[in-house]
């Protein structure tokens, strides 16, 4: 019990922070974007840290739930709320479409990934469908623009995010992904069900990013399809994850705060001299700490929550 | 138009060929994923305007240029980077992640030295005037371009099948394991093979500016998917089967084209996770990879 409390602890602390945050400081998109990629963090950490598999095109889940938002809000006069919803719906019956791709292992499924989230791409920002996404044109929702509800809104899934992810690592559920990682053939055997656990991390993983979408979607009320797709978004949230250690709640958090802290520190004006150094990074990270920050106190035997 | 469409399509089959073939020798050797496969294609796109701008190279000295520097730059980077990455308990992801960070550092000290403006070679420098076969004119750089790309994919041949390095290099493809019992000193073999792998990349660089247009520092991820597609495809880990996987993306990227232009971009998307799904083990290869 000790453990669940410490997990949740951290889990409140980071929601309250970010929660009270817009009260001391007035740059609120800057917050936002903070509050996305924590849950994109941890959402990619879902499917990444507990079951091994890469997803090198989360963002399509993420557009995804955008642009659902976006149709719901322009075809069917959904309010926020409702639009959230059918974002959400997106992203996961995009993700039931994609499971597929779980007979695929390691490098294959995260290329396929990548290029499912491509052709989403395609599709969406195509010309011939300007009737109905307004193509490469982009889509302004201006009527439904409310920039504290919609903060209100990235935070609730940020709670929910964490929340899973304490699930995840402390039930009986997330134990069994974990033993389908180490040794799928093994926990087949050992009577855990491999295909119904993987698919369940997967639709929980792109629930959360179909919900960031819609979040983002409402929060900035104009975008474009190279905005919503933007393959930034994969690469951040794995690199995120990865820095801070994944498997781990305090992981993910940690990567977000320090490194998208140094991208709005010299990122903004000079992208090229961070892309060099997260670049950088990673082959470092990689080849000398694969399990990231939160490594360097689990092989001292320290939990870290 | 069919006709036209499908010459095209086998031209820029061939070009496409050199684009995945250097990509696929690395996976088949080493077992990780190059995802800085396409960026290394834009050094060597970068090495030929700059050639061509400062001293009126011709593309084909810068060819050979690019092909022994970018050799002999692989091997310090095969052992910098491989052997460590190798010990790693899964190896094959983890390499999509560390070759996605070199290509974010290719890209950015490219942006940083040249800055982002397009670059590229008049068409003129490979020949004058279309080429006319079986009725149809294709301007003379593609021809060039694709005749190039031919001469390099047999050159690759009969490395592989014809020497003996080229051997070894197969032995090693085959199993990495039996290889090193048998007393192959396996990372000579394969810090050469990744030197050819980039090497090629290079190669093929130097012809983007005809093939595909002008050239920015951010070409590389785009090559990446169109490189994918084409390997695997023509069956990943097979050097042969790169032929038929260029030859069907470039046919079927002109006939798209040619009747759907404006679906053509998710061509080379679709066939990958259709032929991922479908016969993982790609056209030529033997079902070993399902997982």
């Amino acid at each position: 019990m000790h453990r669940v409390f410490n997990d949740l602890g951290l889990a409140v602390l980071v929601v309250v922070a970010m929660a009270v945050a817009p009260s001391i400081y007035s740059n609120q998109l800057l917050l936002f974007n903070f509050v996305m990629f924590l849950s994109l963090a941890q959402g990619l950490n879902v499917i990444y840290g507990f079951t091994g598999y890469l997803p090198f095109g989360y963002v399509g889940f993420f557009g995804a739930g955008a642009y659902g938002f976006a149709l719901a809000v322009m075809h069917l006069g959904f309010g926020p709320p409702g639009a959230m919803a059918v974002g959400a719906a997106a992203a996961v019956v995009l993700a039931l479409i994609l499971t597929p791709l779980f007979r695929l292992s390691g490098a294959y499924f995260a290329i396929a990934n990548l290029a499912a989230a491509q052709a989403v791409y395609e599709v969406v920002a195509n010309p011939a469908l300007e009737d109905v996404t307004k193509g490469p044109y982009g889509v302004s929702l201006s009527g439904v623009f409310a920039p504290n509800a919609s903060y209100a809104a990235a935070v609730a899934i940020l709670a929910f995010t964490l929340l899973l992810v304490v699930w995840l690592r402390n039930s009986q559920f997330g134990l069994s992904l974990r033993a389908i990682k180490e040794d799928p053939i093994s926990a087949a055997m050992a009577g855990v069900s491999v295909v119904r656990g993987r698919t369940i991390a997967w639709l929980l993983s792109a629930l959360i990013a179909g919900l960031v979408g819609g979040s983002f979607a409402w929060e900035v009320s104009v975008f474009y399809p190279e905005t919503a797709f933007s393959p930034q978004f994969s690469i951040f949230a794995v690199v995120f994850a990865l820095f801070g250690g994944t498997a781990t709640l305090t992981g993910p958090l940690l990567g977000v705060f320090i490194l998208y802290g140094v991208y709005n520190w010299i990122g903004i004006s000079v992208p090229q001299y961070f892309q060099l150094i997260y670049g950088t990074l990673i082959v470092a990270l990689v080849l000398f700490l694969p399990n990231g920050l939160v490594s360097l106190l689990t092989r001292r035997g320290i939990r870290v929550p | 138009m069919l006709i036209g469409a499908l010459l095209s399509g086998l031209v820029f089959g061939l070009y496409f060929t050199l684009v995945g073939l250097g990509l696929n020798l690395v996976f088949g050797v080493m077992r990780i994923v190059n995802l800085a496969h396409g960026d290394f294609l834009m050094l060597g796109a970068f090495a030929a305007y700059w050639m061509f701008a400062l001293f009126g190279l011709h593309p084909l000295y810068a060819a050979l240029a690019v092909l022994v520097v970018f050799v002999v730059l692989g091997l310090p980077i095969y052992y910098l980077i491989v052997p460590r990455l190798q010990m790693a308990r899964d190896a094959e992801m983890l390499s999509i992640i560390l070759f996605f960070g070199l290509s974010q550092m290719i890209e950015a000290v490219t942006s940083i030295a040249f800055g982002t403006t397009e670059r590229s070679i008049p068409g003129r420098v490979l020949g004058t005037g279309p080429v006319t076969i079986l009725g149809q004119r294709l301007p003379s750089a593609w021809v060039f371009g694709a005749a190039v790309s031919a001469i390099a994919v047999a050159c690759v041949y009969l490395y592989l099948y014809r020497t003996r390095l080229g051997s070894l290099t197969r032995a090693v493809m085959v199993s990495r394991d039996e290889a090193l019992a048998t007393g192959i000193d396996v990372h000579r073999v394969s810090a050469l093979a990744f030197g050819i792998g980039i090497a090629l990349a290079g190669i093929a660089g130097v012809f983007a500016p005809f093939m595909l247009g002008s050239v920015t520092p951010a070409l590389g991820p785009e090559i990446n998917v169109a490189a994918f597609a084409v390997i695997v495809v023509g069956t990943l880990g097979n050097p042969l089967g790169t032929v038929l996987g260029g030859i069907i993306y470039g046919v079927g990227l002109m006939l798209m084209q040619t009747y759907f232009s404006s679906w053509a971009n998710i061509l080379p998307n679709l066939l990958l996770i259709a032929v991922l799904l479908f016969r993982p083990e790609g056209l030529l290869g033997r079902a070993t990879r399902r997982a």
